[in-house]
């Protein structure tokens, strides 16, 4: 008798091509399950890509307001109800060796209407504050039109608006001198405010300086808010300084914040809405696995003829349960292809309608493929095993 | 390959097949006794019909004989192998290298040439596709279907596809070629197509065993097994050798 004999073999060129027959030959059923995959992968993709392009976006716009910026309020507890701070705090901030600028804010107790025959009371939510002539340096702010308060205005009945404010007033434009009514007296508007993103209470105000202030109102000057920018590094140590410098007999009434830290948290509240996206992309993932497992399973009961066949020409059951396990992976992987390149066009599309930078990460993308590929692996595991085990003889039997 | 076949017989001749006792019981209530006691010996170069009533057990023998199932009890040896030494692994390699195969049903790829149709039959072999895209070139050659070879072989007619079913168990050669009821699903004219070619590939050397209800294409054949419940009931025995004294 003869022993030797050479094992069975599959060249691997050859394995990929019997593992693509059924790809090719039941092509609308086998898109159709491998959307779930497309599907799942683009929503991961698309949204870790919007979420990384919406925080370079909101990098770019904290790099640009700086995170060095304080705000001091007044606090607002039993018996403290002024809401002002003390008169000398200012200066005494000002003296803080770290600190670059400091610009305060006082809340003025006048209206502000488009003309004089607008009933009292109709303020549309706009406020009056007086504020210190470097304000909108010490805010890193803009002027959409005309120019900030200065020096050389200080006491005449000019007024500045904020971005909501000049849009109730109808105010388009701060530069070509239209007239409000504040307080008694006709104001001139002589400048816009671009709108302030570390300080949207001031997109709603009208601003005026501390000596017209008192010249045409009245006003006693003392401040309730105040801006301090600081030296970047120096910033823990200036914060935790503030409450005594301000209020030296109760630093417990100062209330220190830090505006960009708000960006940060809104930043924080996106992942938390990312993740459950992404969860939801992975449930997608999952039926999308569950429908390639679900088709190749009926895929093997009808094609067991060509199992048995395979058989009679030599397979052994791995290569036939390869063959299976193939069919599942490419057509994960093709899935996971599509869905990347989904993905990508959706985060592309709408980063460029948002006027972000488009930024697809990597990781993403790699993940997203190595999940496809996982996927397809544990969709083509059961399929690939009851293909192995159907019987040669009664799959030949079969009509 | 292996050590030479150590069975006496003459020089010229070759056991390709050799059942002894062989018997095939699928269990249930009661037991299915598809074959009982089967002898078999197949020389090199025959040309054998095995015959019987649907239910004879033919299907049964073929695919012991063709390594796909194993017997109950009795030993089977195909091509100079003793099937009970070796593992379903290496039965596979078994039938990948020394036994062809041809069903009633075709059994081809849809999507797929007549080209590479009978290129699969030598797949498991590991053989590169360029060579055995020669191999089945000429196999194809050789059924009278060279102008086909481009033509999706599941759209062929039914006689054409059965020939690319036979082209495919020749190519690379065989020990044998067990054909089970080659002509089951063919028209007459198309049926002696088949019966036809078979035998030319005969008398071109190559052993084939086929299985069929049909007496009549049983009795052109020069060797006739008759199977009934799985009983040999008549064998017309090696006509192209003297019997042994
Ligand atoms: N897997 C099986 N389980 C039980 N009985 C079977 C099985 N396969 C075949 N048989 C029985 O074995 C007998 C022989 O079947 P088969 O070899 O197909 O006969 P033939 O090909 O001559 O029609 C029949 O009675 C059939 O019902
Ligand atoms: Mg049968």
């Amino acid at each position: 008798m003869k022993s030797s004999l050479d094992p069975s073999r599959l060249a691997p060129a050859d394995m990929f091509r019997a593992s693509l027959i059924g790809l090719r030959t039941r092509r609308l059923r086998s898109i159709l399950s491998g959307l779930g995959i497309v599907i799942g992968i683009a929503a991961m993709v698309g949204v870790l890509g919007l979420s990384e392009s919406s925080k370079s976006d909101l990098l770019a716009q904290l790099d640009q307001l700086g995170t060095n910026m304080l705000r001091i309020e007044a606090g607002s507890g039993i018996g403290i109800g002024t809401g002002e701070l003390p008169d000398e705090s200012v200066a005494m901030v000002g003296r803080i060796a770290p600190v670059e600028q400091v610009a305060s804010i006082s809340e003025v107790d006048a209206s502000v209407y488009r003309n004089d025959l607008v009933p009292a009371g109709r303020t549309g939510g706009i406020t009056v504050k007086a504020v210190d002539t470097n304000l909108l340096a010490t805010l890193q702010g803009r002027m959409a039109s005309g120019v900030f308060l200065d020096e050389a205005a200080s006491d005449l009945p000019v007024v500045v608006l904020g971005s909501v404010a000049a849009e109730r007033l109808g105010v388009a434009d701060g530069s070509n001198g239209t007239i409000v009514w504040l307080g008694d007296e006709w104001f001139s508007v002589v400048g816009v405010m671009a709108t302030l993103d570390l300080s949207p209470d001031l997109d709603r105000a009208a601003l005026i300086s501390y000596p017209t202030a008192e010249t045409f109102l009245d006003h006693d000057g003392v401040p309730s808010t105040i801006y301090v920018r600081s030296d970047p590094d120096d910033i823990d140590a200036v914060r935790s300084v503030l409450p005594a410098t301000v209020n030296p007999e109760s630093p417990d009434e100062v209330e220190v914040t830090r505006p960009s830290d708000a960006l940060e948290a809104k930043e924080a509240a996106d992942q938390a809405f990312t993740n459950l996206l992404l969860g939801l992309g992975a449930v997608a993932l999952l039926v999308g696995g569950v429908g390639i497992a679900n088709v190749m399973v009926i895929s093997v009961l009808e094609r067991r003829g060509e199992i048995g066949l395979r058989r009679a020409l030599g397979a052994t059951r791995r290569h036939i349960s390869i063959q299976f396990l193939g069919e599942s992976l490419i057509l994960a992987t093709l899935g996971g292809l599509g869905g990347v390149a989904l993905g990508s066009a959706v985060t592309a599309i709408y980063a460029w309608s948002q006027g972000w930078g488009v930024l697809i990460p990597t990781i993403a993308v790699a993940g997203g493929m190595a999940a496809a590929l996982i996927i397809g692996v544990i969709a083509g595991l059961y399929p690939a095993m009851r293909a192995a085990r159907v019987s040669p003889t009664e799959a030949l039997r079969t009509l | 390959m292996g050590s030479v076949a150590p069975t006496a017989e003459p020089v010229d001749t070759r056991t390709v097949l050799a059942l002894s006792g062989v018997t095939k019981r699928y269990p249930g209530t009661p037991p299915v006794h598809a074959l009982r006691g089967v002898d078999l010996d197949i020389q090199s170069g025959e040309l054998v019909a095995i015959v019987g009533p649907s239910g004879s057990g033919k299907s049964t023998l073929l695919h012991v004989i063709g390594t796909l199932d194993r017997a109950s009890a009795g030993t089977v040896s195909v091509a100079g192998f003793d099937v009970d030494q070796l593992n379903d692994k290496q039965l596979s390699s078994l039938r990948s290298r020394y036994i062809g195969f041809v069903f009633q049903q075709f059994f081809l790829l849809a999507g797929e040439s007549a080209l590479d149709n009978v290129a699969d039959g030598l797949l498991y072999t590991g053989m590169a596709l360029s060579e055995r895209r020669l191999l089945a070139e000429e196999a194809l050659e050789q059924v009278g279907l060279a102008s086909r070879m481009g033509h999706e072989a599941t759209k062929l007619s039914g006689g054409e596809r059965q020939r690319v079913a036979i082209a495919r168990a020749l190519i690379g050669t065989p020990d044998i070629i067990l054909a089970d009821e080659p002509t089951g699903n063919l028209d007459s004219k198309s049926g002696e197509d088949v019966v036809r070619l078979i035998e030319d590939l005969n008398t071109r050397g190559t052993t084939i065993v086929v299985i069929t209800h049909d007496r009549q294409i049983a009795a052109r054949f020069p060797r006739r097994v008759s199977l009934l419940d799985g009983r040999i009931i008549e064998d017309t025995g090696v006509v192209a050798q003297e019997p042994t004294p």
